[in-house]
């Protein structure tokens, strides 16, 4: 066990747990910011998507003694009060059935429009690919991203 | 005017609440939060509430609090159940607070998901709820203001009488309201003055989830809660012998490892129960990843009970069975033996599909707090009522005794209505003498489900010289099922007609997997439909109309015993034939489908292009029959999730067995359809009836896969009999 200093969300917090430990259950079980979920531990599904410095990372795959002092965003600390234009496009075009995944979903679509604001079909593809939705609401994440797109650029 | 009866017999469906005081239906803190209202709307929440009945409770300012009472899986019937009851109890739904009802047998009957019949069972119930409290607020008003009930007219949320100019939010009224006797007799709403049911209205957990608050079952954290694993044997047809646990033990944050007997001897188990193991291996400890690290380190011997099978075998095993005689037939109409004899063609084909795993995105859990006396449970599951049963019985404790409440579940698909891990979570808990939230992994997920079977199934078609179908013959097998709806289309349809249906025992435990028996059977009708047509020289939409119109003019046996109304299955397929402009050019490829199921009726065009060797879906065009639809919005959802769902499965995902253990383990090994695999755009129409409203959970998924099938025919000249259709693509790195 070791005590390891985190920025999370722009607060720093601490957690004592063995280094191995990956941030999902840091987060999770320590920390209780249950936003990230877990679908998979072996990065295959996305749901546990999360920002390290801006990057869309899969918090499964990262142990908490590799973090340091970079800064880590979940959905939770991804707008306020939820009004990230990636959250306000998903509210509007009614995506989550289940809803289980559409943390992971939102997290990788904003750090993706963030780097690229006004991308193509395929780049979106590309980005959201690694990200499964097993109800199946992909045509309207779909819409969501592209709404987002435009309200980020309006 | 619709005058309904709120009792038959001595049950009411409206039950007054038992609890004291609003504040007890609640459930728990984090599940019963402000719903996302602003600090503002916080601030306005009411002072008190007053029970109407066990549905809802007003607030002394007119805020309506509903209870969904179904499990939410992802059919958003958290919104649609509230929206029948708020459209009867005449309220702004701008208004309404929506809470999940924990499971309470006295006051809501059929708290279960499954088979598409919340919204259809749910129907009558759920409008009388509303109904019957706007009655007792009108008569609490018509008291108030010393004047006939009659007088009284209500609108989005008040009270009015129009001679004397009096008027008053329900608020004002909730309190002398909850007082008053349930009515015997209610008035219901003309369709035609519905101003909720019919609209588009957003998910109530919409704001929830996007910002990611606690809402699942693994979001569970208790005080003093510990967290458990479990293994399971590695492969069907073994179990546990013994173990040794000592290195796991001293791991860190470890509390104990121990065999637990889920199932022992004596135990009154419930259908729910499923593939529920008898003993397994606990392990308890602080956190998920020291459970997770200390599970590597437990050496369990197991030991062989049983045959273990592999995927060949049943393979073998079901194509032997497809060949066999069959004692009696499921159905049996004319003589199709003679009939084929006589044809001008006759055709048959073999399809066949394996094992899929249900793979809900949240994975198996549950929370257990069980004492000497009590056993306090929530968590996902979609048969509650059922879980209770099993617990009393395990437990030997009173269902009184037994508190269970239920999460939003990450999806659900029929695989949490085996709800084993709720049992197990309480035998651990019992064991602990602690509070614990039990936590599948994904691979113990994945591998020890309750899974759609393995199924094959051969049909045979006869046609005479004109292309009439005179002859048609059925036969399916699977695992541990028959597969077989013998009174569905085209029973009824055809003069000479025989179904013949077999059930391959296995130790690979299976249940129902999203729409069950159907998700298979329809790809494979309607692709083998396609080819006769074909053979018949007949449009396939043409083909089929004249076999419904058989079916309605001069039904073949008794019309009674078919399992589906023709000119309702017609109907649709005329729409989808209509609104996809079917027959008009051909410029691409496409292939319809028509299915009835779970009480609804779905016809689907899809349209795809080849993009070298891959084919692109450009676009389907669906048409339901489910009656009124509650919220166009969400029912939409569900109808795509259904297409991309189906299309899904059939291309891509497959659960192999090598000596009793899964091939597949976890998402790098089984495929599931990924974002740029789906439709570009999927268009809904609703057939527009007035019909009692049936569910859609379900109904949209069956007929994709041959759809898709039949589109790619038209590109490829190739025919689809094998499920997953593409099985050489591995899963995408994420």
């Amino acid at each position: 066990m070791a005590k390891f200093n985190l920025n999370i969300n722009g607060e720093q917090r601490e957690a004592d747990v063995d280094p191995s430990t990956p941030i999902l259950w840091v987060l999770r079980d320590h920390l209780k910011l249950v936003g990230t979920k877990y679908g998979c531990g072996i990065a295959q599904c996305g749901a546990c998507t999360i920002h390290v410095d801006g990057t869309a990372v899969r918090a499964c795959q990262l142990t908490v003694s590799s973090v340091g002092d970079q800064k880590i965003t979940t959905i939770e600390g991804l707008s306020e009060t939820g009004d990230h234009p990636v959250q306000q496009a998903w509210l509007e075009m009614d995506v989550p059935q289940c809803g289980y995944c559409q943390a992971g979903q939102i997290m990788t679509a904003a750090a993706f429009l963030e780097k690229n604001p006004n991308p193509s079909d395929t780049e979106v593809e590309m980005a959201m690919n690694g990200n499964i939705c097993r109800c199946g609401t992909y045509t309207r994440i779909k819409k969501a991203v592209k709404l987002a797109v435009s309200s980020r650029n309006a | 005017m619709t005058l309904v009866k709120t009792k038959i017999g001595r049950r009411s469906f409206i039950q007054t609440s038992t609890l004291a005081g609003g504040g007890l239906l609640l459930g728990f803190s984090w599940l019963a939060s402000c719903k996302n209202k602003t600090a503002a709307e916080v601030m306005n929440m009411p002072k008190e509430w007053f029970n109407i009945n066990g549905f809802l409770k007003i607030g002394e300012n007119g805020l309506v609090t509903i209870m969904s009472p179904n499990p939410e899986i992802g059919q958003n019937i958290k919104t649609a159940m509230p929206m029948i009851v708020a459209e009867e109890l005449d309220i702004d739904w701008n208004n309404v607070l929506v809470e999940q009802a924990p499971l309470n047998t006295t006051i809501f009957t059929r708290q279960l998901a499954g088979g598409s019949q919340s919204i259809r069972q749910g129907w009558e119930g759920l409008r009388l709820a509303g109904a019957t409290g706007r009655h007792m607020l009108k008569e609490a008003a018509a008291m108030a203001w010393d004047v006939p009930v009659t007088e009284i007219t209500t609108t989005a949320g008040m009270l009015h009488h129009e001679s004397s100019g009096k008027s008053a939010g329900y608020g004002e009224m909730a309190s002398a309201a909850s007082k008053l006797e349930i009515p015997e007799e209610v008035v219901l709403k003309e369709n035609n003055k519905f101003s909720i049911i019919g609209t588009d209205r957003k998910n109530v957990d919409g704001p929830k989830i996007v910002t990611g608050k606690p809402l699942f079952g693994l979001d569970l954290y208790e005080d003093g809660m510990l967290t458990a694993m479990i293994i399971h044997p590695p492969a069907f047809g073994m179990k546990y012998k013994s173990m040794d646990a000592e290195a796991a033990k001293a791991m860190p944050g470890i509390k104990d490892i121990f065999p637990i007997d889920v199932y022992p001897e004596g135990v009154e188990k419930q259908w729910s129960d499923g593939g529920g193991i008898a003993q397994l291996v606990a392990v308890v400890g602080e956190s998920t990843w020291q459970c997770m690290q200390a599970k590597k380190s437990v050496n369990v011997e197991w030991e062989k009970t049983s045959t273990l099978e592999d995927s060949a075998y049943h393979d073998e095993a079901l194509t032997k069975m497809l060949a066999m005689k069959v004692e009696a037939p499921a159905r049996k109409d004319g003589d199709v033996a003679a009939a084929f004899k006589k044809a001008a063609k006759v055709i048959e084909r073999t399809y066949s599909a394996p094992f899929l795993a249900h793979n809900t995105m949240e994975p198996m859990n549950f929370y257990a707090h069980v004492t000497q006396d009590k056993a306090e449970l929530i968590g996902p599951i979609q048969t509650p009522e059922f879980l209770e049963k099993t617990l009393a019985s395990r437990l030997n404790i009173t269902l009184d005794k037994i508190d269970i409440k239920m999460t939003r579940m990450g999806g659900g698909f029929g695989r949490r209505l085996y709800g084993h891990y709720g049992v197990e979570a309480a035998v651990i808990s019992k064991k602990m003498q602690a509070p614990i939230k039990l936590v599948y992994s994904r691979e113990d997920d994945m591998t020890q489900g309750t899974y759609r079977p393995s199924y094959k199934v051969l049909y045979k078609a006869g046609l005479d010289k004109a292309g009439n179908l005179i002859a048609w013959y059925v036969k399916g097998v699977g695992t541990n099922d028959d597969l077989i709806f013998e009174n569905r289309f085209p029973a009824g349809a055809v003069d000479n007609y025989l179904a013949e249906k077999q059930s391959l025992q296995s130790n690979v435990t299976t249940g129902a997997w999203r729409a069950p028996q159907s998700n298979f059977i329809a790809g494979a009708e309607q692709s083998f439909m396609d080819e006769v047509a074909e053979l018949a020289g007949k449009d396939p939409i043409d083909f089929r109309l004249e076999l419904f119109e058989r079916a309605i003019t001069n039904p073949v046996g008794n019309p009674e015993k078919n399992d589906y109304d023709p000119a309702r299955y017609a109907g649709v397929l005329k729409l989808v034939k209509e609104k996809s402009d079917w027959g008009a050019g051909n410029k691409s490829h496409r292939g319809v489908s028509a299915y009835f199921c779970h009480n609804s009726y779905v016809a689907q065009v899809l349209e795809l292009h080849m993009d070298g060797n891959e084919a692109k879906v450009d676009k389907v065009w669906c048409a339901v029959d489910c009656g009124i639809v509650i919220n166009p919005l969400s029912a939409k959802n569900q109808i795509e999730g259904g297409i991309v769902d189906g299309i899904g499965h059939a291309t891509y995902s497959a659960l192999t067995f090598a000596e009793g253990k899964p091939d597949q383990t976890n998402f790098d090994s089984y495929r599931l359809i990924r974002y740029g695999e789906v439709p570009k755009e999927i268009e809904t129409f609703f057939v527009d009836n007035g019909i009692d409203p049936t569910g859609l959970g379900e109904p949209s998924l069956p007929p994709i896969a041959a759809a898709l099938a039949n589109a790619l025919y038209k590109a490829t000249g190739k025919r689809y009999y094998q499920q997953p259709y593409i099985s050489d693509r591995p899963p995408l790195v994420g």
